[in-house]
């Protein structure tokens, strides 16, 4: 064995969620048979596993790149009251729920969450129809129609991919030059979603932004992100720490969560100086190991419950 | 459990890990997957990020 092992071995330890309040579930046995799809055991996979194991919970792991379906016959995904999806691939989560939702088996989120979640002119469109504040959103399909309007909402403005994660190629557009370089290299990138401009009003943010953990009806937790960058995701080296849940954020919380399909959510909220809080975007399969030690909340457990909460009502339905 | 990094051939002792977990390789800061935890530890390279990853 080499020297190096400790810096493997730092990399593998799971750090345990704090003891907190444990779940409803907690010491019982549920007779709730859960998959749980995914692509890589992250720390948050971890803390769910561990959080079913406390619960006394039947549960597989589908490794997203093993499964397969059959669409005439269920097979033994029948088995499972419900499946808690956390696949990193938007695509293979999408597609995998979808079929699971066609056959009546239970899952969360549900398809329609994931589809609507996943797309940000999907989002924008739901809130738009449920009244939720969001920043002005504006989409065109060619270069001269995107540098049109964004030319008419005025500088600046954020091109961001309809889909995509954690920040990638999302990009503050300051004047026409640059406007004009960013619409020409998303031209030439291969996938046609590219070519899908999505233009979002700039929103000048107080050096942070909120992130909101909403599980079933409830605003669980919530988190400053805060970054010296106007980029704030955690993912991209934004700092968490505890955002006490008021009444008027969880009211808004629960509004955009029900505007998307409700489930289990993590929402992006940006602070404007006059209209107040206003919705950025919404995560379907949210990642939360930073968020857990920020605000104390026993995030995994909760969901754990809700999906439980889930899979007991389609067992009781069948 | 000692396994060999794919990559560099560093041997890699690692403790409590779960199959699919990721880690990274510290002599040659490869990510690598654990693929098997038994009978043996088996390691593999790791996916490379898609576009299409995320939360």
């Amino acid at each position: 064995m080499d020297s190096s092992s400790s810096g493997a071995s730092a990399d593998n330890e799971p750090s345990s969620p704090p003891a907190g309040v444990p779940g409803p579930g907690s010491g019982h046995r549920s007779s709730v048979k859960v998959g749980v799809l995914l692509s890589r055991v992250r720390v948050e996979e971890k803390w769910l596993f561990e959080a079913l194991d406390k619960r006394g919970v039947d549960y597989d792991r589908l490794d997203d790149r093993e499964v397969e379906f059959n669409l005439a016959d269920p097979g033994a995904w029948r088995k499972y009251d419900v499946v808690l999806e956390r696949s990193l691939s938007f695509g293979r989560g999408l597609y995998a729920l979808q079929v699971l939702n066609q056959w009546g088996i239970a899952t969360v989120n549900r398809a329609a969450v994931a589809a609507t979640c996943g797309d940000k002119l999907a989002t924008s469109a739901a809130l738009q129809a449920a009244g939720v504040p969001q920043p002005a959103v504006r989409v065109a399909f060619t270069p001269e129609a995107a540098l049109a309007a964004i030319e008419a909402m005025g500088y600046p403005v954020v091109l961001k991919p309809v889909v995509g994660s954690w920040g990638r190629l999302v990009s503050k557009v300051n004047d026409r030059e640059s406007a004009e370089a960013l619409l020409e290299h998303r031209e030439v990138l291969g996938n046609y979603q590219q070519q899908i401009y999505y233009i979002q009003e700039y929103i000048t943010k107080p050096g942070r932004d909120i992130r909101v953990f909403v599980v079933g009806g409830e605003a669980i937790a919530a988190i400053y992100r805060s970054s010296p960058h106007w980029i704030t995701n955690t993912a991209r080296g934004g700092v968490g720490s505890n955002c006490p849940v008021t009444p008027e954020l969880s009211a808004l919380s629960l509004a955009t969560a029900a505007a998307v399909g409700g489930g289990v959510l993590a929402l992006d909220v940006l602070e404007d100086a006059d209209r107040g809080f206003l919705i950025n975007e919404v995560n379907h399969t949210m990642e939360f190991h930073s968020s857990v030690s920020a605000t104390g909340v026993d995030i995994p457990g909760k969901i754990i419950d809700y999906t439980l909460t889930v899979g007991q009502a389609a067992r009781e339905a069948r | 459990m000692n396994a060999l990094c794919p990559e560099c051939e560093a041997s890699l002792q690692l403790k409590d890990v779960l199959t699919g977990e990721i880690i990274v390789c510290p002599d040659c800061g490869v990510d690598l997957e654990v693929t098997a935890v038994a009978p043996a530890l088996a390691l593999a390279l790791a996916p490379k990020e898609a576009e299409d990853w995320g939360e």
